[in-house]
């Protein structure tokens, strides 16, 4: 996909999980909507491999999302590219309906558990670990807040990912730098995330996360290169991006904005 | 020729060591603990052998990742610590995970109870049945002696999912000396008795089979039944089995009344409609720090030979006749 295609795709995304959380309201908008960029460059600018018809095919890369809450843009991709259908779009938070406010591994497409957050990138370094000892090249790409990573278990990962050189392992943060109750530089803050992955052994890049051919050229550069260490991107991010008074508020992960307003938006932006 | 006693963990890490060389599908990960036979495993397998640090939670998922890959996995660290540092991580990427994915992944715990005496309360465990079998998908196995931890390496290679062995610290005295126990059943009778019946697991049955011996000499037969299978038992056999005794003693070194091996039998005797009364020993809910070998912790919080045989002769009395 070109750039503007990779640009018009980001927005089709965009306008689709504001329309999700009109209709499901218990879906979290604003941590889903700073990771938008990231998720269509990973499934549309050819990052990575997948097979909608054999969510599991083991010639896939694994994909596993740690931010739960905030992958709700997922589901109109995965509907998209073949996972499941487009009309399951319309029941998410519905009883009967596999599409929930937080996705769950029962979801094609989703491969772990990620309600609890902090668990992905742990897990994904098994996984990478495992690949790497049975010879594949599959590579393993995580998605995680920045906000988790507050969680200790991450960093147990974090070291151990680069102990053992697994350069198949791509973490990406969506820094959109804001946890439940505030701006996480308040709260606890990462300082220098950047400094402190690449002091812990780690291949680290920077990049605006809502540029979405910058993001594809870094992932696509970064997968090319095999140096022996894991490779993380912080995205730099807005949580709530582009809806007026949820966009960086400190309170937007818990903020539904009125249906008017999304109304309003997905008119003018359509 | 009587077999020699081993430790727990050797017995079964010799039958792990011995696999890896046919099944390259084994993967093996510590957290930072060892044995004597783990050298041999590192030494021979250093490619599916990997040690994550101090790092519980790490471990867990480490062994999340490799099973969800198809590795059959074991994780090795003390029992407190591998139960309770990371029970989110097994509840979220092991119990919960393993109900849409196929996963095998053995927590091998070591230090039930009081096996490590002289380490004081954060390296003794009286809470892992409890939190253990609060998570659904998980098996927990309980074993009394190393013929029983060496049958289960092939119950844990058949069976998939997640999995939570329990075993003594110490070298304890060989039970099967003759023939390893039915995997299948899950317990197994050691004696029959007239009106009372011991169910233990782990280093209990060694205290029940004592105390059972000590009655018999004054004339009271008592049944043991030793249940190594906490969660995967035969029901109608176990039912049966208890069903001719009008009193029913659990014996467990871990917290009495806080939802462990009391509990489940409680709730097997309610719901299996038995008439049995039950008398459960465990260990006194309480932290405590005084230092002494096993045999002395274990009667002053009610678990000693002697406490038990006293406590059973009461029960025995209040019994109808």
């Amino acid at each position: 996909m070109n750039q503007s295609d990779l640009q018009s795709k980001a927005s089709w995304v965009w306008r689709e999980t504001l329309a999700i959380h009109r209709r499901a309201p218990e879906t979290r908008l604003a941590s889903s909507l700073s990771s938008v960029e990231i998720f269509v460059a990973l499934y549309y600018g050819g990052i990575l491999r997948f097979n909608p018809k054999n969510p599991l095919d083991t010639g896939r890369d694994r994909c596993i999302i740690s931010k739960g809450h905030g992958s709700i843009c997922l589901y109109p991709i995965l509907a998209d590219l073949g996972y499941f259908a487009s009309e399951e779009l319309h029941r998410i938070c519905e009883v009967g309906s596999f599409l929930g406010g937080i996705p769950d591994p029962i979801i094609p497409g989703y491969e772990t558990v990620n309600g609890s957050l902090g668990h992905g990138l742990g897990v994904a370094t098994g996984v990478a670990l495992a690949l790497k000892s049975k010879g594949s090249d599959k590579g393993v790409f995580v998605v995680a807040g920045d906000g988790e990573l507050h969680e200790g278990a991450c960093w147990e990962a974090i070291m151990f990912a680069s102990q053992h050189r697994l350069d198949n392992l791509h973490l990406i943060v969506d820094n959109n730098r804001i946890s439940m109750l505030g701006y996480t530089d308040e709260i606890v803050s990462h300082g220098d995330l950047n400094g402190r992955l690449t002091a812990f052994g780690w291949n680290c890049g920077e990049v605006d996360g809502h540029d979405v051919s910058a993001v594809q050229a870094v992932l696509a550069r970064q997968k090319k290169t095999a140096t022996g260490k894991p490779k993380a991107l912080i995205a730099r991010t807005l949580k709530g991006r582009g809806v007026p008074g949820l966009e960086n508020a400190p309170l937007s992960h818990i903020i539904n904005p009125k249906p008017e307003l999304i109304d309003a938006l997905l008119e003018t932006k359509s | 020729m009587s077999l020699q006693p081993r430790a727990m963990r050797d017995a079964f890490l010799e039958q792990v060591w011995e696999a890896m060389a046919d099944d390259r599908g084994i993967f093996f990960v510590t957290a930072d603990f060892g044995s004597p036979v783990l050298d041999k495993i590192r030494a021979d397998f250093p490619d599916r052998f990997v040690n994550v640090g101090i790092a519980e939670q790490n471990l867990i998922n480490i062994s999340a990742g490799l099973a969800l890959e198809g590795y059959t996995v074991f994780a090795y660290a003390i029992a407190p610590f591998i139960t309770m540092r990371c029970y989110e991580q097994a509840r979220v990427s092991l119990a919960l995970l393993s109900e849409v994915r196929p996963m095998n992944v053995n927590l091998v715990g070591v230090g039930a109870g009081y096996s490590y005496a002289l380490s004081g309360p954060t390296h003794q465990c009286y809470e892992d049945i409890t939190l253990m079998r609060a998570l659904p998908n998980f098996r927990l196995l309980s074993p009394a002696d190393h013929v029983t931890a060496e049958n289960l390496f092939h119950h844990c290679i058949g069976n998939q999912g997640p999995k939570y062995l329990r075993f003594d610290a110490q070298v304890l005295p060989v039970i099967y000396e003759r023939k390893a126990p039915d995997m299948e059943a899950g317990f197994h009778v050691h004696k029959k008795g007239n009106r009372m019946c011991l169910v233990a697991t782990g280093y209990m049955l060694h205290t029940a089979l004592d105390v059972a011996e000590r009655l018999a000499e004054k004339g009271e037969e008592v049944g043991v039944i030793d249940l190594f299978n906490l969660t995967d038992y035969a029901v109608e056999r176990l039912a049966s089995a208890l069903m001719p005794y009008i009193g029913v003693v659990t014996l467990e070194e871990g917290f009495r009344g806080r939802g462990g091996l009391d509990s489940m039998l409680f709730e097997f005797i309610a719901r299996r409609n038995l008439q049995s009364r039950v008398l459960n020993l465990g260990v006194e809910p309480a932290y405590r720090f005084e230092l002494g070998s096993r045999a002395e912790l274990h009667e002053k919080v009610g678990i000693g030979t002697q406490s038990v045989l006293n406590r059973v002769r009461s029960f025995s009395e209040s019994l109808p006749d």
